[in-house]
């Protein structure tokens, strides 16, 4: 509460500065403002107007265009995290998808049998716990764990602390672990060199219909728990099929993260771009 | 949610731009590509101004169509739903409209 005129804070509504990470709150509307909160109250707008006119003293509004992308910010700051990362040859991949498809698996099993020829560390998002980020530590990966509380995804400046936080090694590879979600993810460049959607057969393969930008948004599909794929109703090349009507250019890779099918190929496509991070 | 990421940005970016004017409407470009739905922008409007120099400003929403130009026909087309597609049966398409996410302008008092 505030000790000047007893509004309550945590009633405001509070805008985070993307450039400093800093939270700005606001005073709400009735607000004395001849009193410091360690803001300004002052109203330094062009428009003309007395502030001691008798009588209505209304002045006529102006239009200002803006023509602004609504992004811009997050755009801004992820080509930040994207000339960090490049300036020090690590590659950061963005991998996303709906909650339960395996990926906390997949990244485990990647970390195990990758780090011996390349250092590998985890960025982990979740609106709530640590319990992926444990799952990560368990195999001795440096990892770090971003909470979004009530948001649904990672966005850039997220990412840039997580990095600041993280500090990978010169020539890395950093894994993104994004909020499951198939939506909202999508949206949100962070910076990474390219994006990775992991669907589960267990999800049904009309997937990438249904959520086209993510699958519109992504370099890679891997379809995961190909092991179970004889128990359920799960068509790949169907499911491929879907996703490349929405991404024509879209790569599509089959694997088992538990039982090890089709992780080869995995590697490769991550050896690909391991090669590329390099001039 | 993330419209409510979105209506924040569009706020912190109008805040930016213009400090503390007391800003009577706000009109935003929405393409129907974008992955942005605009009832759930004006949901989250009057949350995220509340409070503001925005607070009880008016939002208007310009809808754009999706459109592309299909090289396997050498033609404009009008995308009526996300999946790219032309009715020429190509999917090789330019989006060249709807993924539109701008603050177009902003009325000041």
């Amino acid at each position: 509460m505030c000790a000047t005129c007893g509004c309550d804070e945590d009633s405001r509504s509070t805008v985070t500065d993307l450039d400093s990470g800093r939270v700005v709150t606001r005073p709400g509307p009735g607000h004395a403002p001849d009193h410091s909160h360690g803001h300004d109250h002052d109203h330094d707008h062009e428009a003309d107007h007395g502030h001691g006119a008798a009588g209505p003293a209304r002045t006529a509004t102006r239009v200002v265009t803006l023509e602004q992308s609504v992004l811009a910010k997050n755009d801004l700051l992820a080509g930040r995290n994207r000339d960090w990362l490049a300036a020090r040859f690590i590659l950061a991949l963005n991998v996303m998808s709906s909650p339960g498809s395996g990926k906390t698996t997949l990244l485990e099993r990647t970390v195990r049998d990758l780090r011996a020829e390349v250092p590998v560390s985890v960025v982990e998002g979740d609106q709530e716990t640590l319990l992926d980020a444990e799952r990560i530590r368990a195999t001795g990966c440096r990892v770090v764990q971003i909470n979004t509380g009530s948001g649904c995804h990672l966005d850039a400046e997220m990412l840039g602390r997580g990095l600041a936080t993280l500090d990978p090694p010169v020539g890395s590879l950093v894994l993104i672990e994004n909020v499951g979600n198939l939506v909202c993810p999508a949206l949100f460049d962070l910076g990474e060199r390219a994006r990775v959607v992991v669907m589960s057969v267990t999800e049904g393969d009309d997937k990438p219909l249904k959520y086209p930008h993510m699958f519109r948004s992504a370099q890679l599909m891997v379809i995961n728990k190909v092991d179970l794929a004889p128990h359920v109703d799960f068509d790949p090349d169907r499911c491929a099929g879907h996703a490349r009507t929405v991404n024509p250019g879209l790569e599509v890779l089959s694997v088992s993260a538990t039982r090890g099918d089709g992780l080869d190929a995995w590697y490769a496509w991550l050896r690909g771009h391991l090669a590329a991070r390099r001039p | 949610m993330h419209e409510l990421a979105i209506t924040e940005s569009v706020v912190a970016s109008v805040r930016d731009r213009l400090g503390d004017a007391r800003v009577l409407a706000v009109t935003l470009e929405i393409g129907r590509l974008s992955g942005v739905v605009a009832d759930s922008v004006r949901f989250c409007f009057d949350l995220c101004t509340e409070g503001t120099p925005l607070q009880g400003a008016r939002l208007d929403i310009v809808d754009v169509p999706g459109g592309a130009y299909c090289r396997g026909c050498r033609s404009d087309v009008e995308l009526v739903d996300l999946i790219p597609l032309c009715p020429c049966g190509s999917a090789d398409l330019d989006i060249t409209s709807g993924q539109e996410l701008m603050i177009r302008q902003v009325e000041v008092a």
